[in-house]
């Protein structure tokens, strides 16, 4: 188990090595590793149809009782084995299809560090895991999405998906934690058991709200939909794999998953009925619309998801059903057909519907794949397809106004899928052999490897299909639902239910929507421009408006310049420490201490500091001034001294020494005027400053001395010094022993400070260079 | 400030500080002194022969890239921390060592090369900045 989750991450480190070795191998050999792990999977079928699930837990932070939990049940083992089966196909397939590309091996690994993500998503228990995942198929697929980093189009779309898909990252977090407060638990078994506890509570709104958010964005539903048409900037593999069994499904398996938890509830089947209801009709809209091969794909993948997310709200066991199996048909043919589009985009040149004509001739073996994948798309027996319509239909079968608005929707949705499908997979291999950009020819094996076998696969399914009711169906409907749900697939077209007839009404309008396509595009082209806003451009204004925003508060904090940046830091101070002391009543706390216990020599010491203060005001030139300044530091560091702190004092007087020495130079670097000129209102200003900072320290000091002070640490320290730390310097050992760890810090800010300081020069250096030979001849 | 005076002087006074500086470094665990402030001496003594002889011979006095000894401070002072995680301890605990030299007992300790950690990093950073704003050589003053 652990190896499911783990491997597909080592291939993809391993994967731009294997690269370089195998050469045009390596698709073959890197393909191994996800079909490894469908074989492994395969091994999950027995125990999970006879049990139920397989638990799978690994101790992660014992500390706060998270586990590294797997969960395998009908519903994760489906989507697993999806996940890693078109996952191997899809890996052969890129190694053809980008071929002699610089990128192949960084590719291969982006999109295993993909699977591998959406592996866990699909199979993890714990909800932080599941959300680590879900970010983590976010990044990989924003790598993946933006391939081809040197295409301004390609880099929107990857911006556009990470920025949409994070939305609903964090809601999905904020929606856990709510849900682990609530439910009182991280694993999602654990909470499925107390779903009624969740409904039940008060926060089951916020929490539903959060989960959708994130399903919803992440599935692409309206009005989080314009990103996935954008994402198909991405080279084709990616497209196929991202709207067949991953990315785009996570929304749909974490509303599958959260059904026996957040499910059932009225609001619940509205939402979700009422945003799958529109995703589907607007994806196969949008579909009709255009006119290239892929866009076209893209946006019945919208629909595809719009009609699973309607089926789980409706949340009837015949529904269910039919989303278990239209998920699966679904993946396999989305898959099918993005790698025939793929395949006549690399052997023709184009993947213009209006020029593409005749090509069953030039390339039959993809022309088969094609028609198989399109059969199950439009639901045509014997296909899987046709008994998930079947299915679907059924569960929306029923007199309430929620389930017929529901059938009517899956009706049309369907009949417009069913044109999509014929336009796509059938429309151009038949006709007269038209000119393309290159002389068609059969694709390579590898990229036919994958659509023959996805589009066999569909029939294949549905020729089992008793078999594949108990072994897939079964489980996961039993795991989604909570219950156990039995399955009534069998191999029997019952004339007399009105299901098939329904089916063959949808049938009916699709052909008279094929029939009549040229209208109903140009029609729908131009709907579309009389509306001439799309969320798409929504969400540019946006990212603009937040830069701008971003901008303009950048260049109202950081407005360079230093004399402000430093009254605002010395106005804070003053601020921060005027307004506890004086606000909380402090002042009355002060007593002055007895004057006359100070002694002659010490006077003398407050007199040199007083003295240097006075040079300080008093210079002319800042030379003198940063001498007085040392002057005034020295006393201070005298006073240290004469009250029994000698190493403070001792490194006060480094300290003064070595600023005096700092400060000349700096001097003499930035090549200032010797005198400091300044305004009158300046002079007002830092004064002022000045003196409230003095102040407000001053009146602290003697805030702190008034009281009496705690000495239980300084008495702890001098008495372990000796006998813990081996030494009678208390202020060393504090340093070196007792708070080393501090001390480590501040050395390792001294020194990143030190290289700051000297990259900050150098960068002067190298722009005062073209400066020096007219200062050398000065 | 490059006087004669000044300049046949200073490595006489530089020698004398480096060796006050060490000797303070050295002592801090028990009486005045310690890491940081023997790094300041050093860092001075830098500074006085950057003054006197100018940054390059500074530079070549120092052998080092003075960041190089900054690094070196930080890695020394963390990996002193680190030893004890050997003795089934918690990170920076420290470890005593006595050891007989011709009669003298001379204590060793974790601490200790942490303190010379702190040293370096004190030199290494403090003239780091003083060299890199010396703008000539011996100008610069």
């Amino acid at each position: 188990m652990a190896l499911v989750a783990i491997a597909p991450f080592l291939a993809a480190a391993l994967a731009p090595l294997v690269q370089r070795w195998a050469g045009g191998l390596a698709g073959w050999v890197l393909a191994l590793v996800p079909a490894a792990v469908f074989v492994l999977l395969l091994g999950f079928v027995e125990p999970v149809v006879a049990n139920g699930a397989v638990p799978v837990r690994f101790a992660w932070v014992p500390e706060h009782g998270l586990d590294l939990s797997f969960w395998v049940d009908g519903l994760s083992l489906t989507f697993a084995l999806t996940i890693s089966g078109i996952g191997a196909l899809i890996v052969l397939y890129a190694g053809s299809y980008l071929k002699g590309h610089v990128h192949l091996g960084r590719f291969q690994a982006f999109l295993l560090a993909f699977m591998g993500s959406m592996l866990g998503l699909v199979l993890a228990d714990n909800m932080v895991a599941l959300f680590v995942f879900w970010e983590l198929t976010a990044v990989t697929s924003f790598l993946l999405i933006g391939f081809d980093h040197w295409r301004q189009a390609a880099r929107r779309g990857a911006i556009q998906a990470i920025v949409i898909t994070n939305i609903g990252g964090m809601a999905l977090l904020v929606g856990i934690i709510v849900l682990h407060q609530v439910g009182g638990a991280w694993d999602l078994s654990a909470m499925r058991a107390g779903g009624s506890l969740v409904r039940e509570s008060g926060f089951y709104g916020p929490i539903l709200l959060c989960i959708l958010l994130a399903a919803f964005t992440k599935s692409a539903q309206v009005p989080f939909h314009f990103w996935l048409p954008n994402a198909m900037e991405a080279p084709t593999p990616v497209s196929a794999f991202l709207h067949s069994a991953t990315m785009v499904q996570a929304g749909v398996y974490l509303l599958a998953r959260m059904t026996p938890i957040l499910g059932g509830t009225e609001i619940w089947s509205i939402v979700l009925v009422g945003f799958g209801g529109a995703t589907l009709l607007w994806g196969a809209l949008a579909a009709l619309r255009q006119t290239d091969l892929k866009q076209m794909l893209a946006q019945t993948t919208l629909a595809s998801l719009g009609l699973l997310v309607l089926l789980i709200g409706l949340g009837t066991e015949a529904a269910i059903a039919g989303m278990v199996l239209y998920f699966v048909a679904h993946a396999l043919y989305k898959a099918a057909l993005f790698m025939v589009v793929g395949a006549l985009d690399h052997e023709t040149g184009t993947r213009d519907l209006t020029r593409l004509s005749g090509m069953a001739d030039r390339m039959p073996v993809t022309f088969i794949a094609a028609a198989l994948a399109g059969f199950a798309m439009i639901g045509l027996p014997p296909t899987l397809g046709f008994f998930a319509k079947e299915e679907m239909l059924l569960g929306a079968f029923a007199p309430q106004w929620l389930q017929t608005l529901a059938l009517v929707v899956l009706i049309l949705g369907n009949a417009l899928l069913a044109t999509v499908a014929a336009i796509v997979a059938i429309k151009p291999f038949l006709g007269i052999v038209g000119p393309t950009p290159k002389s068609a020819h059969e694709a390579p094996l590898p990229m036919l490897v994958g659509p023959v076998v996805l589009g066999a696969l569909g029939i294949v399914a549905a020729l089992v299909i008793d078999q594949f009711g108990t072994l897939v169906l079964e489980p996961a409907a039993s795991a989604l639902l909570g219950h156990h749900v039995e399955s009534h697939l069998a191999w029997a077209i019952d004339w007399r239910s009105p299901i098939i007839w329904l089916s063959a009404l949808s049938w009916t309008l699709a052909a008279l929507v094929y029939w009549q396509i040229d209208k109903v595009r140009t029609m729908l082209i131009r709907m579309h421009r009389a509306v001439n806003w799309t969320a798409d451009n929504a969400f540019d204004a946006v990212m603009f408006a937040l830069i701008r925003f971003a901008g303009t508060t950048t260049r109202l904090l950081h407005h360079g310049r230093l004399e402000f940046y430093l009254v605002v830091v010395f106005a804070m101070v003053a601020l921060a420490l005027l307004v506890p002391t004086i606000g909380m009543g402090g002042l009355s706390a002060i007593t002055i201490q007895d004057w006359t216990s100070i002694g002659l020599h010490e006077w003398v010491v407050l007199l040199l500091a007083a003295t240097g203060l006075v040079a300080v005001l008093g210079a002319q030139s800042r030379l003198v001034a940063i001498l007085a300044l040392g002057v005034q530091g020295v006393a201070v560091a005298l006073i240290f001294l004469l009250f029994g702190a000698p190493d403070l004092g001792f490194t006060q007087f480094m300290v003064e020494v070595l600023s005096v020495i700092i400060l000349t130079l700096v001097m003499t670097r930035l090549r200032l005027d010797e005198r400091d000129p300044r305004p009158m209102e300046d002079w007002i200003r830092d004064g002022l400053l000045a003196l409230l900072c003095g102040g407000a320290v001053s009146l602290l000091l003697l805030l702190v001395v008034s009281g009496t002070l705690d000495t239980s640490l300084s008495d702890f320290f001098a008495a372990t010094s000796v006998p813990i730390a081996h030494g009678s310097n208390i202020v060393n050992v504090i340093l070196v022993d007792y708070r080393g760890l501090d001390t480590l810090g501040e050395i390792a800010v001294v020194m990143t400070a030190a290289l700051a300081v000297v990259a900050l020069l150098r960068t002067r250096r190298r722009a005062g260079e073209t400066f020096v030979p007219k200062d050398g001849e000065a | 400030m490059n006087t004669i005076i000044f300049r046949t002087v200073a490595p006489l006074i530089v020698g004398t500080m480096l060796v006050f500086a060490v000797y303070i470094c050295l002592r801090g665990h028990n009486e005045p002194g310690g890491g940081f402030i023997g790094g300041l001496i050093a860092a001075s003594a830098i500074a006085v022969l950057g003054m006197s002889w100018g940054r390059d011979a500074a530079r070549r006095a120092l052998r080092f890239d003075p960041l190089t000894i900054a690094a070196a401070g930080v890695v020394l002072a963390g990996s002193s921390g680190l030893l004890s995680l050997f003795t089934g301890n918690a990170f920076m605990t420290s470890i005593w060592l006595y050891l007989e030299m011709g009669g003298a007992e001379v204590p060793l300790s974790t601490p200790l090369f942490f303190d010379i950690g702190v040293f370096m990093v004190v030199l290494g950073s403090i003239s780091a900045i003083g060299l890199g704003l010396e703008i000539d050589d011996g100008e610069g003053l």
